[in-house]
């Protein structure tokens, strides 16, 4: 089973990746893709390490990361947003 | 546990207690004055901590001598950032905190604070305060957001570098950040547009105007045990923070937290505590240190002013075909990302084929922003919901039909990415379009606007425990902030999963050494986080109940089940046997195991999406321009209302202060850069007279990923005021209103360019 997943990026996530709208990342779970993104493209673990939160088929997960990535599932990188 | 084996979205229960009113447990406590609030606490040989505070906007700190007011008798500690030294280990936003909490080289705005002292008495710490010799340079200062990101700004931090602009710049300046989010191709959609309407919003910088002042009540022994009582939002954040930057173990520092008079955001952040601490610590005594109405709006965290373009094409049978906006926003003396967050909510209502939102975030010589409820959404709102009236009428169509036929619903594309499930946009607007307030006549001077908003929620860290008391009652530990109902939900909660009356359970917020971390009270997710914990802390107190029954019984426990408050034996050799109530297992709690308690340690994702629309009637006197709010109603997605009267409470408190922010609150700054109104005659928040009665309707679309169905709702119900106000006023007064806050001179000077 291929657990290869297109990574949407948020705007601040981009330049580390070259400018690109969204990367390819193999990864079975949220922790794998943070892993592999710092691992692929160090200038997002400052950013990793403050916090992203994660959207997969649109519910947002901010700190679960031992979350399965489903195979085909929309993930989109987003900012953690504070609240009053 | 994890949340998902709790199995959440399969509970279909029949509620009991859940969607009733019961009195508030707090209620008699707030009413009589017993309630203990950050001020309340004192201690024995409790010193006065007083903070001296910059008068400059921008200004380098040339010298402190702090000598004749450490000889004043009577003083036992002056602190200036000498002793706070930086122990962020290169956090750069901690740092900010630091930094924030007491000036370093600069004072970087009017209020900052610049050293502090303990004494006696507030008379001798005055006395104190000014006998400290401060030698300032003042530099050039900026507090108007548009002018922070011109190239001749005065630069504010020599570190600041604009991220997510390439190529890289390589000097430095007052724009700390840009941020691009949505899809398609808008220039295309404008093509394609047979009406495109642009145009230029400004707001103002408003205060979350809550009514108690910041207070902490600090102690901190030699041994570097530490205790800390203090009004917040997030006592175990608190505590996590001033621990860092007074260099002490979490463990030592045990913060409880006290009642809240009102947060709304501000109570988010640590201002005065850590000094409260490092004066204490120096002292050898413990501190008290309660701020002033007037430091509390020169210093602590006011909302963003903002300026904000917005352009909008659609065709004539009501379909956008694109949007855009760019929104600058300012996050007072440091980094911020408030614009970013403004572009992420801005076109969340809608369905949108191309779309696009910049944000530009500035620094200023104001004092440092914090989250105010739905922090940056309601003036991205006020943009952007202005605009899409303007365009409704340009193609000639009934504005909340044209927002009907552009609305995001399940499988939208939402402008900041990822893809809805079910959300409550459609049907808050077909209640509002079908609202019998929509039909009502409007008189003279009168104009009707309605609005829609949007708030992502969250939910984060949350414990929860749940102790059974050998009389069989319930006591409830929390640890997320009260700040609107959640103890009463809470309790509800338990209640409901026990089968025992709402009487019987008691919730307490229990200090940061009771308990697991838990997240701050923000982002609408108190009662949604703790509710959810807190049916699971009664799940697992169940299961310690039926086994308590088994071993009474002698029978496995696989044949005791819980139902009604008591466990029932099953099956045919059991089944005759007399359930036995919760009363009747605590009182052979002892001979069974011991106490019995139940706990929940969560992280609670999955909050869900709010929407809401509002309606607002505002009659506009044209002699004076004075506008009054003469009918308002509030329509919002709750997913399930635990306790609706807490839920029309939420409703009601977002739109007043939405209203105060449309009509007339604002921070009035001198051209010296010093704030001109810090106080509540100056800085008019709404009362009850200026306000109606806030109708408000509860759509309840469950939200799949908590228990009950629960989303939040503290914070949506601010984000669309601002916008149903100024069109209201716009269409009142027939002139766009499109500069908040819509005071009487400056609804007056509209006209006057009528």
């Amino acid at each position: 089973m291929s657990n290869r997943h297109i990574i949407h990026l948020w705007g601040a996530l981009r330049p580390f990746a070259g400018g690109a709208l969204s990367i390819s990342v193999e990864a079975f779970t949220i922790r794998e893709l943070f892993r592999k993104l710092s691992e692929l493209h160090p200038g997002m673990e400052p950013h990793i390490k403050r916090g992203v939160a994660v959207s997969i088929d649109g519910k947002i997960y901010r700190d679960q990361w031992e979350t399965p990535l489903p195979p085909d599932a929309e993930i989109y990188l987003l900012p953690r947003v504070p609240g009053g | 546990m994890s949340v998902d084996s709790m199995n959440p979205d399969l509970v279909n229960k029949k509620f009991k207690i859940i969607g009733t009113r019961p009195p508030r447990p707090d209620g008699i406590d707030k009413v009589t004055g017993r309630a203990r609030y950050g001020a309340d606490f004192t201690m024995p040989g409790q010193l006065i901590g007083l903070v001296l505070r910059s008068p400059h906007a921008h200004a380098l700190i040339e010298k402190i001598d702090t000598s004749k007011a450490e000889k004043l008798l009577g003083v036992k500690a002056v602190i200036t950032s000498k002793d706070l030294p930086d122990l962020t280990g290169g956090d750069r936003g901690m740092f900010d905190i630091l930094e924030n909490c007491m000036a370093r080289k600069k004072a970087l705005y009017d209020g900052h604070a610049i050293a502090a002292v303990a004494a006696v008495d507030a008379a001798t710490a005055r006395k104190a305060l000014k006998l400290i010799d401060v030698k300032y340079k003042v530099l050039p200062h900026v507090t108007d957001v548009d002018e922070a990101l011109k190239p001749d700004s005065p630069v504010i931090h020599s570190h600041v570098f604009t991220e997510g602009i390439e190529p890289a710049p390589t000097k430095p300046s007052n724009w700390n950040k840009r941020a691009e989010y949505g899809h398609g191709d808008v220039d295309a959609g404008f093509r394609e547009a047979d009406v495109v309407i642009s145009r230029s919003y400004k707001t103002e910088q408003t205060h979350q105007g809550y009514i108690e002042p910041h207070s902490v009540s600090a102690s901190v022994s030699p041994d570097g045990m530490a205790e800390m009582w203090v009004c917040t939002q997030g006592h175990f954040v608190y505590r996590n923070q001033c621990a860092t930057l007074l260099g002490l173990d979490a463990n030592k520092l045990r913060v409880t937290a006290s009642e809240i008079g009102g947060g709304f955001g501000g109570k988010t952040h640590v201002w005065a505590e850590p000094l409260a601490l490092a004066l204490s610590r120096k002292a050898n005594r413990p501190v008290k240190l309660t701020m002033t109405r007037d430091e509390v709006f020169r210093c602590t965290g006011p909302t963003s002013s903002t300026s904000v373009d917005v352009k909008i094409g659609a065709k004539k049978d009501g379909t956008i075909t694109a949007a855009y906006a760019e929104l600058r926003y300012q996050g007072g003396a440091f980094p911020s990302n408030w614009a970013e967050f403004g572009a992420m909510t801005s076109w969340a209502c809608y369905d949108l084929k191309n779309v696009k939102s910049v944000s530009k975030d500035a620094i200023v010589n104001r004092p440092k922003c914090a989250a105010y409820r739905a922090p940056s959404a309601p003036a991205a709102a006020f943009a952007i919901e202005s605009t899409v009236d303007e365009v409704a009428k340009a193609i000639g169509m009934d504005p909340i039909d044209f927002r009907i036929k552009n609305a995001a619903k399940e499988g939208t594309k939402s402008s900041y990415g990822p893809v809805y499930g079910p959300i409550g946009i459609g049907p808050t607007l077909e209640a509002a379009k079908n609202h019998p307030h929509m039909k009502a006549p409007l008189g003279k001077n009168m104009g009707r606007g309605m609005a829609c908003g949007f708030w992502f929620n969250f939910g984060g860290q949350t414990c929860v425990d749940v102790n059974i008391t050998p009389d069989g009652n319930v006591n409830v530990a929390q640890g997320t902030i009260d700040v609107g109902g959640a103890r009463a939900a809470i309790a509800m909660a338990v209640a409901e999963e026990l089968g025992v009356a709402y009487e019987n359970v008691r919730s307490v917020v229990a200090d940061t050494s009771s308990l697991g971390h838990n997240d701050m009270t923000d982002g609408s997710r108190g009662t949604f986080s703790s509710s959810m914990a807190a049916v699971f802390a009664a799940r697992n107190a169940i299961t310690v109940l039926r086994n308590r029954a088994a071993k009474i019984w002698e029978i496995p426990v696989d044949e005791v089940e819980w139902k009604d408050g008591a466990a029932h034996a099953k099956g045919t050799h059991h089944g005759n046997r007399t359930p036995l109530s919760l009363k009747e297992i605590a009182a052979q709690a002892g001979n069974t195991g011991g106490p019995m308690a139940g706990h929940a340690e969560i992280t609670a994702d999955g909050a869900g999406v709010s929407f809401a629309t509002h309606i607002a009637d505002v009659e506009t006197d044209p002699e004076t321009g004075r506008s009054l709010v003469k009918r308002y109603t509030v329509i919002q997605d709750a997913g399930k209302a635990l306790h609706p009267s807490y839920v029309e409470g939420q409703y009601q408190g977002g739109a007043a202060q939405g209203i105060g922010w449309a009509l007339n609150e604002e921070y009035v700054y001198g051209k010296d850069g010093r704030l001109q109104n810090a106080g509540f005659l100056d800085y008019r928040i709404p009362v009850c007279s200026d306000l109606p009665f806030i109708d408000t309707q509860i759509l309840e679309i469950a939200n799949p990923h908590h228990p009950y169905g629960v989303r939040g709702v503290g914070e949506t119900s601010i984000v669309p005021p601002l916008a149903a106000l100024a069109i209201a006023v716009s269409n009142a007064t027939g002139v766009r209103q499109t500069h908040l806050p819509m005071s009487p001179p400056r609804v007056l000077k509209s006209l006057k360019s009528k």
